[in-house]
Protein backbone atom coordinates (compact mmCIF):
# COMPACT_ATOMS: atom_id res chain seq x y z
CA UNK A 1 0.00 0.00 0.00
CA UNK A 2 2.78 2.37 0.95
CA UNK A 3 4.65 1.42 -2.20
CA UNK A 4 1.58 2.04 -4.33
CA UNK A 5 1.04 5.41 -2.73
CA UNK A 6 4.68 6.32 -3.27
CA UNK A 7 4.56 5.26 -6.89
CA UNK A 8 1.43 7.33 -7.37
CA UNK A 9 3.12 10.32 -5.74
CA UNK A 10 6.15 10.01 -8.00
CA UNK A 11 3.99 9.67 -11.08
CA UNK A 12 1.94 12.68 -10.06
CA UNK A 13 4.92 14.91 -9.36
CA UNK A 14 6.76 13.89 -12.55
CA UNK A 15 3.61 14.21 -14.60
CA UNK A 16 3.12 17.72 -13.35
CA UNK A 17 6.80 18.66 -13.54
CA UNK A 18 6.84 20.94 -16.59
CA UNK A 19 4.08 23.18 -15.23
CA UNK A 20 5.39 23.45 -11.69
CA UNK A 21 9.07 22.79 -11.34
CA UNK A 22 12.14 24.36 -12.91
CA UNK A 23 13.07 21.15 -14.66
CA UNK A 24 12.75 17.42 -14.87
CA UNK A 25 14.40 14.54 -13.09
CA UNK A 26 14.67 11.25 -14.96
CA UNK A 27 15.38 7.95 -13.26
CA UNK A 28 18.96 6.75 -13.84
CA UNK A 29 19.63 4.25 -16.63
CA UNK A 30 20.15 0.97 -14.80
CA UNK A 31 21.25 -1.24 -17.69
CA UNK A 32 25.05 -1.25 -17.95
CA UNK A 33 25.19 -2.07 -21.68
CA UNK A 34 22.76 0.72 -22.52
CA UNK A 35 24.63 3.23 -20.38
CA UNK A 36 28.09 2.25 -21.65
CA UNK A 37 27.27 2.00 -25.34
CA UNK A 38 25.10 5.10 -25.66
CA UNK A 39 27.37 7.29 -23.56
CA UNK A 40 30.48 6.33 -25.53
CA UNK A 41 29.63 9.07 -28.05
CA UNK A 42 26.95 11.22 -26.43
CA UNK A 43 24.92 11.51 -23.27
CA UNK A 44 22.90 8.37 -22.68
CA UNK A 45 19.65 10.22 -23.35
CA UNK A 46 16.69 9.41 -21.07
CA UNK A 47 14.66 6.73 -22.90
CA UNK A 48 11.50 8.47 -21.65
CA UNK A 49 12.07 11.24 -24.20
CA UNK A 50 11.08 9.14 -27.22
CA UNK A 51 8.31 6.62 -27.90
CA UNK A 52 9.19 2.95 -28.36
CA UNK A 53 8.72 3.17 -32.15
CA UNK A 54 11.48 5.78 -32.29
CA UNK A 55 13.94 3.62 -30.37
CA UNK A 56 13.04 0.72 -32.64
CA UNK A 57 13.82 2.81 -35.72
CA UNK A 58 17.07 4.16 -34.27
CA UNK A 59 18.42 0.83 -33.04
CA UNK A 60 17.42 -0.77 -36.34
CA UNK A 61 19.63 1.61 -38.30
CA UNK A 62 22.85 1.96 -36.31
CA UNK A 63 24.90 1.55 -39.49
CA UNK A 64 23.76 5.08 -40.37
CA UNK A 65 23.24 6.84 -37.07
CA UNK A 66 22.86 10.45 -38.20
CA UNK A 67 25.56 9.96 -40.82
CA UNK A 68 27.85 7.88 -38.64
CA UNK A 69 28.32 4.20 -38.03
CA UNK A 70 27.37 3.21 -34.50
CA UNK A 71 27.04 -0.51 -35.08
CA UNK A 72 26.77 -2.84 -32.10
CA UNK A 73 27.21 -6.57 -31.68
CA UNK A 74 23.80 -8.20 -32.27
CA UNK A 75 23.36 -9.23 -28.65
CA UNK A 76 24.21 -5.77 -27.29
CA UNK A 77 21.90 -4.16 -29.83
CA UNK A 78 19.02 -6.37 -28.64
CA UNK A 79 19.79 -5.61 -24.98
CA UNK A 80 19.87 -1.86 -25.55
CA UNK A 81 16.71 -1.85 -27.66
CA UNK A 82 14.79 -3.89 -25.07
CA UNK A 83 15.81 -1.51 -22.29
CA UNK A 84 14.99 1.65 -24.25
CA UNK A 85 11.59 0.33 -25.31
CA UNK A 86 10.74 -0.78 -21.77
CA UNK A 87 11.42 2.77 -20.54
CA UNK A 88 10.09 4.70 -23.53
CA UNK A 89 7.62 7.58 -23.23
CA UNK A 90 4.76 5.27 -24.17
CA UNK A 91 5.86 2.24 -22.16
CA UNK A 92 3.17 1.17 -19.67
CA UNK A 93 5.18 1.83 -16.51
CA UNK A 94 6.79 5.15 -17.48
CA UNK A 95 5.97 7.83 -14.89
CA UNK A 96 4.89 11.04 -16.57
CA UNK A 97 4.76 9.39 -19.97
CA UNK A 98 1.74 11.42 -21.08
CA UNK A 99 3.74 14.61 -20.51
CA UNK A 100 6.54 13.51 -22.82
CA UNK A 101 4.05 12.41 -25.46
CA UNK A 102 1.90 15.55 -25.36
CA UNK A 103 1.61 17.08 -28.81
CA UNK A 104 3.42 14.22 -30.51
CA UNK A 105 1.49 12.84 -33.48
CA UNK A 106 0.95 9.10 -33.19
CA UNK A 107 1.61 8.85 -36.94
CA UNK A 108 5.14 10.27 -36.65
CA UNK A 109 8.33 8.58 -35.55
CA UNK A 110 10.76 11.26 -34.35
CA UNK A 111 14.39 10.20 -34.70
CA UNK A 112 15.73 13.14 -32.75
CA UNK A 113 14.64 14.13 -29.26
CA UNK A 114 14.93 17.72 -30.48
CA UNK A 115 12.03 17.06 -32.89
CA UNK A 116 9.59 16.28 -30.10
CA UNK A 117 7.06 18.89 -28.91
CA UNK A 118 8.15 18.15 -25.33
CA UNK A 119 11.79 19.12 -26.00
CA UNK A 120 10.72 22.15 -28.05
CA UNK A 121 8.48 23.42 -25.26
CA UNK A 122 11.51 23.64 -23.00
CA UNK A 123 14.07 25.05 -25.45
CA UNK A 124 12.18 27.76 -27.33
CA UNK A 125 14.18 30.51 -25.68
CA UNK A 126 17.60 29.04 -26.46
CA UNK A 127 19.26 30.70 -29.45
CA UNK A 128 20.73 28.88 -32.44
CA UNK A 129 24.03 30.59 -31.70
CA UNK A 130 24.09 29.10 -28.21
CA UNK A 131 23.55 25.60 -29.62
CA UNK A 132 26.28 26.18 -32.22
CA UNK A 133 28.60 27.28 -29.44
CA UNK A 134 28.26 23.87 -27.75
CA UNK A 135 28.53 22.04 -31.12
CA UNK A 136 25.07 20.51 -31.03
CA UNK A 137 21.75 20.55 -29.14
CA UNK A 138 22.62 16.90 -28.41
CA UNK A 139 25.33 18.16 -26.07
CA UNK A 140 22.88 18.39 -23.15
CA UNK A 141 25.61 18.55 -20.54
CA UNK A 142 26.97 21.81 -21.88
CA UNK A 143 24.08 23.55 -20.11
CA UNK A 144 22.47 20.84 -17.97
CA UNK A 145 25.38 19.92 -15.72
CA UNK A 146 23.42 17.13 -14.01
CA UNK A 147 22.20 15.58 -17.26
CA UNK A 148 24.24 12.39 -16.84
CA UNK A 149 22.36 11.84 -13.58
CA UNK A 150 19.03 12.53 -15.25
CA UNK A 151 18.73 16.04 -13.85
CA UNK A 152 17.60 18.64 -16.34
CA UNK A 153 17.06 21.94 -14.61
CA UNK A 154 17.07 25.53 -15.72
CA UNK A 155 19.37 28.34 -14.60
CA UNK A 156 22.45 26.19 -14.89
CA UNK A 157 24.21 28.39 -17.38
CA UNK A 158 27.73 29.16 -16.31
CA UNK A 159 28.55 31.70 -18.97
CA UNK B 1 72.84 -22.98 -4.13
CA UNK B 2 75.58 -21.98 -6.55
CA UNK B 3 74.51 -24.50 -9.13
CA UNK B 4 70.87 -23.60 -8.79
CA UNK B 5 71.62 -19.91 -9.26
CA UNK B 6 73.67 -20.39 -12.41
CA UNK B 7 70.87 -22.40 -13.98
CA UNK B 8 68.36 -19.65 -13.25
CA UNK B 9 70.61 -17.00 -14.75
CA UNK B 10 71.09 -18.97 -17.91
CA UNK B 11 67.34 -18.88 -18.38
CA UNK B 12 66.72 -15.34 -17.21
CA UNK B 13 69.53 -13.47 -18.97
CA UNK B 14 68.66 -14.41 -22.55
CA UNK B 15 65.01 -13.73 -21.83
CA UNK B 16 65.84 -10.29 -20.43
CA UNK B 17 68.06 -9.61 -23.43
CA UNK B 18 65.29 -10.59 -25.81
CA UNK B 19 62.87 -8.31 -23.98
CA UNK B 20 65.26 -5.37 -24.28
CA UNK B 21 65.78 -6.04 -27.98
CA UNK B 22 62.00 -6.29 -28.49
CA UNK B 23 61.47 -2.96 -26.74
CA UNK B 24 64.15 -1.29 -28.83
CA UNK B 25 62.67 -2.80 -31.97
CA UNK B 26 59.26 -1.27 -31.24
CA UNK B 27 60.62 2.16 -30.33
CA UNK B 28 60.11 1.61 -26.61
CA UNK B 29 56.41 0.92 -27.08
CA UNK B 30 54.56 -0.13 -23.95
CA UNK B 31 54.14 -3.87 -24.09
CA UNK B 32 50.96 -5.68 -23.08
CA UNK B 33 50.34 -9.39 -23.67
CA UNK B 34 46.80 -8.83 -24.96
CA UNK B 35 47.90 -6.08 -27.34
CA UNK B 36 50.83 -8.19 -28.53
CA UNK B 37 48.44 -11.06 -29.28
CA UNK B 38 46.12 -8.72 -31.21
CA UNK B 39 49.09 -7.41 -33.23
CA UNK B 40 50.35 -10.95 -33.89
CA UNK B 41 46.93 -12.00 -35.21
CA UNK B 42 46.75 -8.89 -37.42
CA UNK B 43 50.26 -9.63 -38.73
CA UNK B 44 49.16 -13.14 -39.72
CA UNK B 45 46.16 -11.67 -41.58
CA UNK B 46 48.33 -9.00 -43.21
CA UNK B 47 50.79 -11.62 -44.42
CA UNK B 48 47.95 -13.74 -45.79
CA UNK B 49 46.55 -10.76 -47.70
CA UNK B 50 49.95 -9.63 -48.99
CA UNK B 51 52.92 -12.04 -49.09
CA UNK B 52 55.27 -9.04 -49.36
CA UNK B 53 54.22 -7.84 -45.88
CA UNK B 54 57.11 -7.89 -43.41
CA UNK B 55 56.19 -5.78 -40.36
CA UNK B 56 53.86 -3.03 -39.15
CA UNK B 57 55.18 0.51 -39.39
CA UNK B 58 54.64 3.36 -36.92
CA UNK B 59 55.58 5.81 -39.69
CA UNK B 60 52.88 4.44 -42.01
CA UNK B 61 50.45 4.52 -39.08
CA UNK B 62 51.27 8.16 -38.39
CA UNK B 63 50.79 9.10 -42.04
CA UNK B 64 47.43 7.27 -42.11
CA UNK B 65 46.34 8.95 -38.86
CA UNK B 66 47.01 12.44 -40.20
CA UNK B 67 45.87 11.88 -43.81
CA UNK B 68 42.70 13.31 -45.31
CA UNK B 69 40.73 10.33 -46.59
CA UNK B 70 37.61 10.13 -48.73
CA UNK B 71 34.72 7.77 -49.25
CA UNK B 72 33.13 8.20 -45.84
CA UNK B 73 31.25 10.97 -44.06
CA UNK B 74 32.48 14.27 -45.58
CA UNK B 75 32.58 15.82 -42.10
CA UNK B 76 34.87 13.06 -40.86
CA UNK B 77 37.74 12.82 -43.35
CA UNK B 78 40.49 11.95 -40.93
CA UNK B 79 41.23 10.18 -37.66
CA UNK B 80 42.18 13.66 -36.48
CA UNK B 81 38.62 14.95 -37.08
CA UNK B 82 37.71 13.58 -33.66
CA UNK B 83 41.02 12.47 -32.11
CA UNK B 84 43.06 15.59 -33.06
CA UNK B 85 46.59 15.60 -34.52
CA UNK B 86 48.04 14.90 -31.09
CA UNK B 87 47.15 11.35 -29.97
CA UNK B 88 48.29 12.16 -26.43
CA UNK B 89 45.55 14.81 -26.19
CA UNK B 90 41.83 14.32 -25.54
CA UNK B 91 39.60 14.20 -28.58
CA UNK B 92 35.97 15.18 -29.02
CA UNK B 93 33.00 13.39 -30.61
CA UNK B 94 30.84 15.28 -33.11
CA UNK B 95 28.41 16.13 -30.33
CA UNK B 96 31.17 17.49 -28.11
CA UNK B 97 31.79 14.60 -25.73
CA UNK B 98 35.41 14.09 -24.66
CA UNK B 99 37.34 11.07 -25.97
CA UNK B 100 40.23 9.84 -23.81
CA UNK B 101 43.62 10.02 -25.61
CA UNK B 102 44.35 7.20 -28.07
CA UNK B 103 48.08 7.16 -27.22
CA UNK B 104 48.88 4.04 -25.23
CA UNK B 105 51.17 6.05 -22.93
CA UNK B 106 48.08 8.01 -21.81
CA UNK B 107 45.41 5.29 -22.04
CA UNK B 108 47.12 2.01 -21.33
CA UNK B 109 44.06 -0.16 -21.97
CA UNK B 110 43.94 0.84 -25.66
CA UNK B 111 43.94 -2.11 -28.12
CA UNK B 112 43.85 -4.75 -25.40
CA UNK B 113 40.13 -5.65 -25.74
CA UNK B 114 39.65 -7.21 -29.15
CA UNK B 115 35.84 -6.89 -29.27
CA UNK B 116 36.00 -3.21 -28.36
CA UNK B 117 38.81 -2.56 -30.81
CA UNK B 118 37.02 -4.31 -33.67
CA UNK B 119 33.81 -2.41 -32.94
CA UNK B 120 35.57 0.95 -33.13
CA UNK B 121 37.76 0.18 -36.15
CA UNK B 122 34.67 -1.03 -38.03
CA UNK B 123 32.69 2.08 -37.12
CA UNK B 124 35.41 4.64 -37.63
CA UNK B 125 36.98 3.23 -40.79
CA UNK B 126 33.48 3.24 -42.28
CA UNK B 127 32.94 6.80 -41.09
CA UNK B 128 36.24 8.10 -42.48
CA UNK B 129 36.92 5.85 -45.51
CA UNK B 130 33.53 4.29 -46.26
CA UNK B 131 35.07 0.81 -45.84
CA UNK B 132 36.69 -1.37 -43.21
CA UNK B 133 40.42 -0.97 -42.68
CA UNK B 134 42.90 -3.61 -43.81
CA UNK B 135 44.86 -5.65 -41.23
CA UNK B 136 47.98 -3.72 -42.28
CA UNK B 137 46.30 -0.34 -41.72
CA UNK B 138 45.00 -1.44 -38.31
CA UNK B 139 48.37 -2.86 -37.25
CA UNK B 140 50.19 0.27 -38.42
CA UNK B 141 47.83 2.52 -36.43
CA UNK B 142 48.16 0.40 -33.29
CA UNK B 143 51.95 0.39 -33.69
CA UNK B 144 52.00 4.19 -34.11
CA UNK B 145 49.77 4.78 -31.08
CA UNK B 146 51.66 2.24 -28.95
CA UNK B 147 54.81 4.34 -29.38
CA UNK B 148 53.02 7.59 -28.56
Amino acid sequence: MVRRLLAFGVALSLGAAPALAQGTKFPPITDKTTLTECSACHLAFPPQLLPARSWQALLGNLGNHFGQSATLAAQDQATVLAYLKAHAADAPGTPGGATYLKGLQASTTPLRITETPYWKRWHGEVSKARFAQVKSPANCEACHKGAAKGQFTEAEEEE
Amino acid sequence: MQVRRSIDLRVILPAAGAAVLLMMGTALALADPARDAILAALATQAKAADPAFTAFSAARGEAFWNAEHSGGNPDLRSCTSCHTKDPTAEGKTTVGKAIAPMAVSKSQQRFTDEAKMTKWFDRNCNNVLGRVCTPTEEGDIITYLSGK
